[in-house]
């Protein structure tokens, strides 16, 4: 039992923090942010020549080969970069499906290019009423000849505005909610029928809904099996859950630092703040709650790598911990940073946003309560 | 990162269990139930672990002790609270003995540890005193040599099981100058020693665990000194930086955990069981998701230790949340057994009272109150995380 990192872990982890440290300023961040594709290409290239784009892809692919710890500590830099590039939509969704559900043909095509950076991607899956499940889509595919015919609308499509391709679901089959009948669909996205409303989320990220009509896409375009997408998507997702949860990890773990920094300067009536027992207790559990989460973080990754088949709860988890956790380490942020904690100016209100989002993303903690107490106390007896 | 189990692992988790499942028999857990009976069932277990060589899991083996590592240490704790056996009573074999094989002189290790190890001594610890609770080195009961002797004066509180007990180690003060911590020696005192009277302390949960122990003209002797005379505290120190393996109780709380679900399928309400309610459900959930996280906190203190870290401001940690999750299922049994937890503990039986666990349920409420308390309170506890970990 040991929760060591291999030395090519460490290599990778080191590598993206020496980038955050030296070359993402929070003011670099902020003009790839207020950029109109709202993030920087050139960051994104350098990525891809760091090596960075390929970790989660199968070596014949070119890829790194890595798995979820991998994962982990890439994304928990990121976090504390405050990082606007769109890593979880182009490797980790868009290039996620297709790794694991893509046929030898589509990951050939596709995952050499999201390596090289010549490719960003993303996941069309949200719809207007579908909320936080996954399976709801109204969108339909119905197949004519050697084609499906897509209608329907996506929203807030992470990095849909910026991507060259799309993996869309639709509905091949069943009822509006139904797990089975879902398929997935590889889209350029100039092809013809397909139209576009890009704008910006409050943590900067650039989103796009989307609107398919009358789209014609090849059958050998199918992602996976026809009606068979919600398991692929459900592994995918996960796994992302757990990237987004690490990003979350990195977040808080930048908030608490700053926080404590600023405490330790920053005097009222003649003191340091920090030196106010109240204040001090209130550090303590925010801290704790830092450590809880990771250690959290970890058991889901454990349980992922080992492919234990409680995996599932320890990830709904970490999402109703992080939820939680996230709030009040980014409350007492706002709150110890008084007056300041408010402004535009700080990075402390920026990160809270972020961490708000990647709270709301694949379902927020209230969510994943309730699928956690779904597993847990279903009856048997 | 693994946390996989090796096969050796395995292998040890399997006789672990067998040990339990023929050693710790009915006959033996009724004994341990019934209080007349409790302190020989007690000495009776600690001597079936003592006879397997598995009583001391913390202490070196030169000293008797098991030498296991700490995934080793984590799964004989697991199986222990899975099987619901209590621990050892952790005066002597957690705590003092520790003491005595750092610091002892080797007539002192030869006199004690073979006893301790046997359970032959019952030991309790003399730390707090009437007035000086969380400020321990505050301390005032005093011990002043006179030819080989201390003349003990003062008095004890809080001393768990001293009405058992047949030595007490103790924090005295034998001097005034200098700081507060620096005038303190550690003194293992024996029981029967004329002067010493133990007067019983009632308590909110209608049992008796502590007590006052008062200490009037006591003679002991210098030889019963560890170390030197003023350094105590150095020692006394020493013992709460100890690796505490067991300090969140995690593995007892998801056990405690499961009995809350055991019993909460049996309580229905309206005709829903209260296991299908969705609010306690969640109240449930957000108590074992703090417990799955802690008990990745704990592997990773275990780890961090076993690799030749010492256990610091993280035993806090543990302390702080683990605490508070044994209250919060405490919480939970008290609102499962509904009016039952009113029950009072008397000679009524369980058929006579239609139920089983609601006087426990109570006691172990109202007991349990004590742990954010004892140990340094888990307000000292942030203070000492505030200090040493975030530098303020």
């Amino acid at each position: 039992m040991n929760f060591d990192f291999s030395e090519e872990q460490v290599m990778l982890r080191d590598s993206v923090a020496r980038f955050i440290k030296e070359d993402y300023a929070f003011e670099t961040r902020c003009s790839a942010v207020a950029s109109q594709e709202g993030m920087s290409r050139e960051t994104w290239q350098t990525f891809a020549d760091l090596g960075w784009l390929s970790v989660p892809f199968a070596e014949e692919h070119g890829g790194f080969g890595g798995g979820a710890v991998d994962t982990m500590l890439v994304m928990e830099e990121f976090g504390k970069g405050l990082l606007a590039e769109p890593y979880l939509a182009t490797v980790l969704l868009f290039g996620g499906l297709i790794q694991k559900g893509g046929s030898q043909a589509q990951r050939e095509a596709h995952i050499p290019k999201i390596i090289d950076g010549s490719r960003l991607g993303a996941f069309a899956y949200l719809e207007r009423q579908s909320r936080f499940e996954m399976a709801d889509v109204m969108t339909s595919a119905v197949k004519e000849g050697d084609h499906y015919r897509l209608n329907g609308e996506k929203v807030v499509v992470f990095n849909g505005g910026n991507a060259d391709y799309l993996v869309v679901s639709a509905r091949t089959s069943g009822e509006q909610s139904d797990t089975q009948g879902v398929s997935l669909f590889l889209v350029p996205a100039d092809i013809a029928g397909v139209s576009l409303l890009s704008y910006s989320m409050m943590d900067g990220q650039q989103v796009a809904n989307l609107t398919f009509e009358d789209v014609q896409v090849p059958a050998a375009d199918l992602v996976g099996n026809l009606g068979e997408a919600s398991a692929l998507i459900e592994s995918v997702v996960m796994e992302a859950n757990l990237g987004l949860a690490a990003e979350a990890v990195g977040i808080m773990g930048e908030l608490n630092a700053k926080t404590l920094e600023y405490t330790k300067t920053r005097e009222q009536f003649g003191v340091a703040i920090g030196s106010f027992q109240a204040l001090q207790h209130r550090m303590v559990e925010t801290f704790m709650a830092y450590e809880q989460t990771k250690s959290l973080l970890y058991r889901a990754v454990c349980a992922l790598s080992n492919g234990d088949e409680d995996a599932a709860p320890v990830i709904h988890a970490l999402k109703v911990m992080i939820d939680r956790a996230g709030k009040l380490v980014f409350g007492e942020a706002i709150q110890m940073h008084g007056g300041m904690g408010l402004t535009d100016d700080l990075d402390i209100g920026h990160y809270a946003k972020r961490l708000m989002m990647i709270n709301t993303t694949f379902g927020n903690g209230d969510y994943h309560l309730g699928k956690f107490n779904a597993l847990r106390y279903a009856r048997t007896d | 990162m693994d946390t996989s189990f090796a096969t050796e692992d395995l292998a040890f988790r399997d006789e672990v269990r067998a040990f339990f499942a023929e050693a710790y028999d009915e006959e033996l857990q009724g004994r341990l139930a019934d209080l007349s009976t409790y302190k020989e069932a007690v000495i009776d277990w600690q001597r079936r672990l003592y006879n397997k060589g598995w009583v001391a899991a913390g202490w070196p083996v030169e000293h008797g002790g098991t030498g296991w590592n700490s995934t080793q240490k984590f799964i004989y704790e697991t199986e222990r609270a899975a099987a619901g056996i209590p621990d050892v009573i952790p005066f002597g074999l957690a705590m003092v003995g520790h003491v005595i094989y750092t610091f002892g002189n080797e007539e002192q290790k030869a006199r004690f540890l073979p006893r301790i190890l046997n359970s032959d001594d019952w030991w309790c610890q003399g730390y707090s005193e009437p007035g000086s609770g969380s400020d321990l080195a505050s301390l005032k009961t005093s011990a002043v040599v006179d030819g080989d002797d201390y003349i003990v004066n003062g008095a004890k509180i809080w001393t768990s099981y001293a009405q058992h007990a047949d030595w007490i180690f103790c924090l005295v003060r034998t001097s005034t100058e200098g700081k507060k911590q620096e005038g303190i020696s550690f003194l293992l005192i024996d029981m029967t020693t004329p002067g010493i009277n133990v007067k019983p302390i009632a308590t909110i949960d209608d049992h008796h665990s502590l007590n006052e122990v008062e200490f009037a003209d006591v003679r002991v002797p210098i030889a019963n000194r560890i170390g030197e005379q003023d350094k105590g505290w150095t020692y006394a120190k020493a013992l709460l930086a100890h690796e505490r393996t067991n300090i969140a109780g995690v593995a007892d709380s998801k056990r405690s955990l499961g009995q809350v679900r055991t019993f909460a399928k049996k309580e229905i309400n309206g005709g829903v069981a209260l296991i299908d309610d969705p609010v306690f459900q969640s109240r449930l959930s957000s108590i074992d998701i703090d417990l799955m996280a802690l008990e990745y906190t704990e592997l990773r203190v275990l780890a961090a230790v076993s690799a030749g870290g010492a256990p610091g401001a993280e035993s806090s940690l543990l302390k702080i949340k683990g605490t508070e999750v044994q209250q919060a299922i405490q919480e939970l049994q008290m609102e499962v057994a509904g009016y039952y937890q009113g029950l009072l503990v008397d000679d009524l039986s369980v058929e006579q009272l239609g139920h089983s666990f609601g006087r426990a349920a109570r006691q172990s409420y109202m007991y349990g109150r004590a742990a954010t308390i004892y140990g340094g309170s888990n307000e000292v506890q942030k203070n000492i995380i505030a200090k040493a970990v975030l530098g303020l």
